[in-house]
């Protein structure tokens, strides 16, 4: 998965005008999804030494498991691995509204622009 | 003096992947292939269950295999000897097959084979309950395992990979005599997440199951002629 998201991010990098020095990465990660944010933090420092991502912090959003009981007309929140139906009619958790996010919101970077700046400042 | 600029992305993390994957995608339906990717823990009874579809079915249907192994080709040797082509790939670090491996695998078929004369690729995926589900490869189908001897609570451990699935298959039926497990809770919690899929108990020893599953494979096949009822009866005893 973090080779994933670092390809992600190289084919955006390689593809700007002038490949800047990126500050930080915004995800959004689901509970739902097989990703767990500590371990892709981890995974994500040690990827990137020595590399274009080295400087680069990964800032990690995690959205909760969200349902909708089409029966019931209400959204629930599914107890991950103990309950996923519907906690009032039991029916089955066909509807998921949050939680399957894996997604690169935005990316932070810096650009060197000295000549904005007067020297004897 | 730094300046920070923001770029908005909003590209799935997996992007590059999925793009791999319709592209794989694409090539079998022009080939008129059916792609099926077979995932499970490790030891459920993938390779068993491959064995024993192919001996049934290689006369009727003309099916490659691509075998997914973090190292050695022992699993893609076993194939080998039903006589159909078998592309091993070995992940090495990577717990799962990604579409570019895949893509990988059919370029080897396209270079050794005539694609086109294939009915069906059968990937063997990592045997691995959380990532497969994430990668797709390609395929036009999911197919789960899930040993009778893993537990009732495992869809509820990796609700991810049973929620994916197309079709599940609870392997090794014959030992459920000698182990406390209830298979119709395996089964509702299943039906919890993926309420839709085709659930069928299976042995591989005995015949249980297989010509159901067969059945469901034949239906993933557009173009296929009724086989079912040229297949050999496995439960006679």
């Amino acid at each position: 998965m973090t080779k994933a998201l670092i390809l992600t991010v190289r084919n955006w990098w390689e593809a700007q005008p002038e490949r800047p020095q990126i500050s930080q990465v915004h995800l959004t990660v689901g509970q739902f999804t097989c990703v767990e944010p500590v371990s892709l933090q981890f995974a994500f420092e040690v990827q990137t030494r020595n590399t274009f991502l080295e400087a680069a912090k990964l800032v990690i959003q995690e959205t909760p498991l969200i349902a909708f009981c089409h029966h019931c007309q209400q959204e629930y929140r599914p107890e991950l691995g103990i309950q996923y139906a519907c906690p009032d009619c039991q029916s089955p958790m066909e509807d998921i509204r949050s939680g399957r996010e894996l997604k690169i919101n935005r990316i932070e970077y810096c650009s060197d622009s000295t000549e904005s700046y007067a020297s004897n400042l | 003096m730094h300046q920070t600029f923001d770029a908005a992305l909003e590209i799935n993390l997996l992007h590059a992947n999925q793009e791999g994957a319709e592209h794989n995608r694409a090539h079998f339906d022009a080939w008129g292939i059916t792609c099926l990717n077979i995932m499970s823990s490790p030891g459920a009874g993938k390779t068993v269950l491959l064995e024993k579809t192919l001996a049934a079915l290689n006369q009727t249907l003309k099916i490659a295999v691509i075998e997914g192994d973090m190292t050695t080709e022992l699993d893609a040797d076993r194939l080998r000897q039903h006589n159909v082509p078998v592309i091993a790939i070995n992940t090495g670090r990577s717990c799962h097959l990604d579409s570019k491996m895949v893509a990988g695998g059919l370029h080897q078929l396209e270079h050794q084979y005539s694609p086109s004369d294939f009915d069906l690729v059968l990937v063997e995926n990592v045997g691995n309950l959380v990532c497969p589900a994430e990668f797709e490869v390609g395929e036009h189908a999911k197919v789960a395992l899930l040993s009778i001897t893993e537990g009732e609570d495992k869809p509820l451990k990796y609700p991810v990979m049973f929620q994916e699935a197309d079709c599940l298959l609870i392997t090794k039926m014959d030992l459920a005599p000698h182990l406390e497990i209830d298979v119709n809770r395996i089964i509702a919690n299943v039906r919890q997440m993926n309420p839709g899929v085709t659930i069928i108990p299976v042995s591989a020893k005995t015949g249980e199951g297989l010509t159901a599953w067969f059945d469901w494979l034949q239906s993933q096949i557009p173009s296929a002629e009724k086989i079912a009822s040229k297949l050999p009866d496995l439960t006679s005893a």
